[in-house]
């Protein structure tokens, strides 16, 4: 079903355990109303994946996903052919007698030959539901291929040369995002509603930490999330995001650990921190500096349950 | 809708645009539909609604933020955006104050303003079997000794400089005739002609794309008589080539990418000068790095990288940090050169601490002081060698 206000998609991601903010939501609210694509930018592991995933359940509709590269072509995102099965089916046509070029022609380029990639599947579902559309990473693809989802983003069709012209019953819901390795041109973003999903506060970190792992202790929970708010202070190469929060707390968990030490801290450094001179700069001293300050703002952090 | 709040979002459009977000028509329209979605009266939702609408780059959040608070305080005051609404927009580079210094780049400083400096004994040029038209004598000439003609006639020259890099590999393939992969759905195609024989096969081979060139350059008060040739140097290179980051450093890290887009070079180096605020001060250049490295190496180094640091090595800033920087950057980019304006000159020796801990970490090391050397760098990018070369361990080598 497709929410019908702004508070009716929090409640609905909240209850598949994604917390969201007003912000967010009103993009994804009105991404769907719209039906235009939703454009997330973030740092790695902010959660910007998630929410393609998290769509896909709500709707109760199929997720197809796309995760981009360099070099990612038409071959491996829209279509390509049955090489083998064709070949197959020329002599099998060739054993039974068959002359005229024009039929086995017909015959084996056909849809049945066809490897349907992400973006065609999206565009032939035709349950009733249009699927959701993830298209991840796209920094990670080159300009070409953003010119060619410019063009199928505003026309909802491919042409393949041999059989004709696809067009998509209803547009997929489509969710692109960004680690922003590069700029993606303005053209491509101008077309979506664009997001930037920032690191969360004290407080939505610690929700979206119950949320999703409700069987830790509360009083390691606050820990947690008061550790690593201290340590995206800090000047890291690579800032944790929420994912590597998640991590970390399962790692603790897998240990046993009711409440954060410096000695386990400087063991399961390695699940937040992915440069080895930040492990080098943080473990020891500065955690515990950081450790003191986390506990100090952990008892007094107001507005939680 | 009321045409009273339709002629105010058409002014926000405007006002918008006016402090340098780019809001298109399309992007209007957007916002005025999603409108039908949300309660007008609510203005978080409305704010929320014009952001994820209007807005397409994070840059322009933070300025977004602030025109949207002042135009929906009052819609009906209008006028101009009140000066300084837009100056103090944090962004990631303004973390410390610098002594600003409103600099006339691309012109020398006015004469009173500051001591007159010795002469520099004049260079006798190795090569002395050169001809002596005009053009080879300002091809060998140092930029510190060139007039305002001369710098006309150097930018001339230095358009017709090619610039070609060697070429990177991409994972993306194209027919090729002598290529070394068979394309299976055109040699298909075509057998259909011969009864599905394979009579001729088809090739594909890997396309090739040009590296991104990202240069850094150091504008502190040692540099100050190469920096005015090099940043014509810097925009002459951002016009001939797709795919050039350019940034300046001296007490701090400024990109000046945007800035140099401008077609008209004094338009563009008045914009840098603009937007600089450490000229001709002192050199940090492992803290430039540092930040260099951790807000942009992961945006500009992508795809095969070649970077190019312009700098005499004076350092007045911490040798360990820049040591390690130096590593890093090294390790992420395809190929690193430093361009040192003093190795032009007979007898240097790079011997100051920033050199010395540099050192290690350089692909090659280049002089950079006439244009002869500029046409030297030119040939030497085009035959770089495909792979990259070893990298040293920094752990082992910092000990040195």
């Amino acid at each position: 079903m497709v929410p019908t206000s702004v508070e009716e998609v929090i409640r609905a991601l909240q209850a598949h355990r994604y917390i969201a903010d007003r912000g967010l939501a009103t993009a994804i609210f009105l991404a769907l109303r719209l039906g235009r694509p939703l454009f997330l930018e973030g740092e790695p592991g902010v959660g910007k994946t998630e929410v393609a995933k998290v769509l896909a359940d709500l709707l109760g509709t199929e997720l197809i996903r796309l995760q981009c590269y360099e070099g990612l072509d038409v071959h491996s995102a829209v279509y390509e052919w049955d090489y083998a099965r064709q070949i197959l089916q020329i002599r099998m046509l060739e054993a039974a007698g068959e002359r005229e070029l024009s039929r086995v022609r017909q015959q084996i380029f056909s849809p049945d030959f066809l490897i349907r990639r992400p973006l065609l599947q999206a565009l032939e579902a035709r349950n009733g539901r249009p699927p959701v559309l993830l298209i991840d990473e796209l920094d990670r693809a080159d300009e070409e291929f953003e010119a060619f989802l410019l063009e199928l983003l505003s026309d909802w069709q491919i042409t393949i040369p041999e059989i004709g012209t696809v067009r998509a019953e209803q547009p997929p819901v489509v969710v692109i995002t960004s680690n922003r390795t590069r700029e993606i041109h303005d053209a491509l973003k101008r077309r979506c509603l664009y997001f930037w999903i920032d690191y969360p506060t004290f407080e939505k970190e610690y929700q979206i930490v119950r949320a999703r792992l409700p069987e830790a202790p509360e009083r390691l929970t606050r820990q947690v999330v008061a550790f690593v708010q201290e340590l995206r202070r800090l000047d890291l190469y690579k800032v944790p995001g929420v994912a590597e929060t998640l991590d970390w707390t399962a790692a603790l968990l897998a240990l046993d650990q009711t409440e954060l030490d410096p000695v386990v801290i400087d063991e399961t450094l390695g699940a937040l921190l992915k440069y080895q001179d930040d492990v080098l700069k943080v473990r020891g001293e500065v955690a515990r500096d950081l450790l003191a300050k986390a506990l100090l703002q952990a008892e007094r952090a107001p507005g939680i349950p | 809708m009321g045409g009273y709040l339709l002629r105010h979002i058409v002014r926000f459009g405007r006002t918008l645009r006016a402090a340098g977000v780019p809001v298109t028509p399309g992007q209007m329209m957007t916002f005025v539909r999603a409108l039908a979605w949300i309660p007008i009266g609510d203005r978080e939702a409305f704010y929320h609604a014009a952001r994820c609408t209007l807005v397409c780059r994070h840059e322009d959040l933070a300025v977004f933020d602030r025109v949207f608070e002042w135009f929906w305080r009052n819609p009906l005051m209008g006028g101009a955006i009140p000066p300084g609404l837009l100056q103090t927009a944090p962004g990631p580079m303004r973390r410390q104050e610098n002594r600003p210094r409103p600099a006339e780049v691309g012109h020398p400083p006015a004469d009173d303003a500051r001591p007159p400096r010795p002469e520099a004994p004049p260079v006798i040029l190795a090569d002395r079997a050169m001809t002596y038209s005009p053009v080879e004598q300002l091809r060998h000439k140092q930029f510190e000794r060139f007039s305002e003609e001369e710098i006309a006639a150097a930018r001339r020259l230095m358009a017709c400089l090619r610039w070609r890099i060697h070429e990177r590999e991409t994972r993306r393939l194209r027919p090729a005739p002598k290529g070394g992969q068979l394309d299976v759905r055109r040699t298909l195609r075509r057998s259909l002609r011969h009864h599905g024989e394979w009579v001729r096969l088809f090739w594909r081979d890997h396309k090739r794309k040009p590296r991104p060139l990202v240069v850094l350059c150091d504008i502190s008060g040692s540099m100050e008589r190469y920096a005015r040739m090099l940043l014509h140097f810097l925009h002459a290179l951002s016009h001939t080539r797709r795919h050039v980051e350019t940034f300046v450093f001296g007490t701090r890290l400024t990109r000046i990418t945007r800035c140099l887009r401008h077609r008209d070079v004094d338009e563009a180096l008045r914009e840098v000068g603009r937007r600089v605020v450490d000229w001709s001060g002192g050199t940090r250049i492992g803290e430039c790095l540092h930040v260099f490295n951790r807000d942009w190496a992961r945006r500009v180094l992508g795809r095969g990288a070649v970077v190019m640091i312009i700098s005499d090595g004076w350092d007045r800033g911490d040798v360990a940090l820049l040591r390690r920087e130096m590593e890093r950057l090294q390790k992420s980019c395809y190929r690193l050169i430093w361009l040192n304006p003093l190795l032009g000159l007979p007898g240097y020796q790079p011997l100051t601490r920033g050199m010395q801990a540099a050192l290690p970490f350089i692909d090659d090391f280049l002089p950079v002081h006439n244009l002869a050397s500029l046409e030297q760098l030119a040939a030497h990018l085009e035959r770089l060698p495909p792979r990259r070369s070893a990298r040293r361990s920094g752990l082992v080598q910092a000990a040195v």
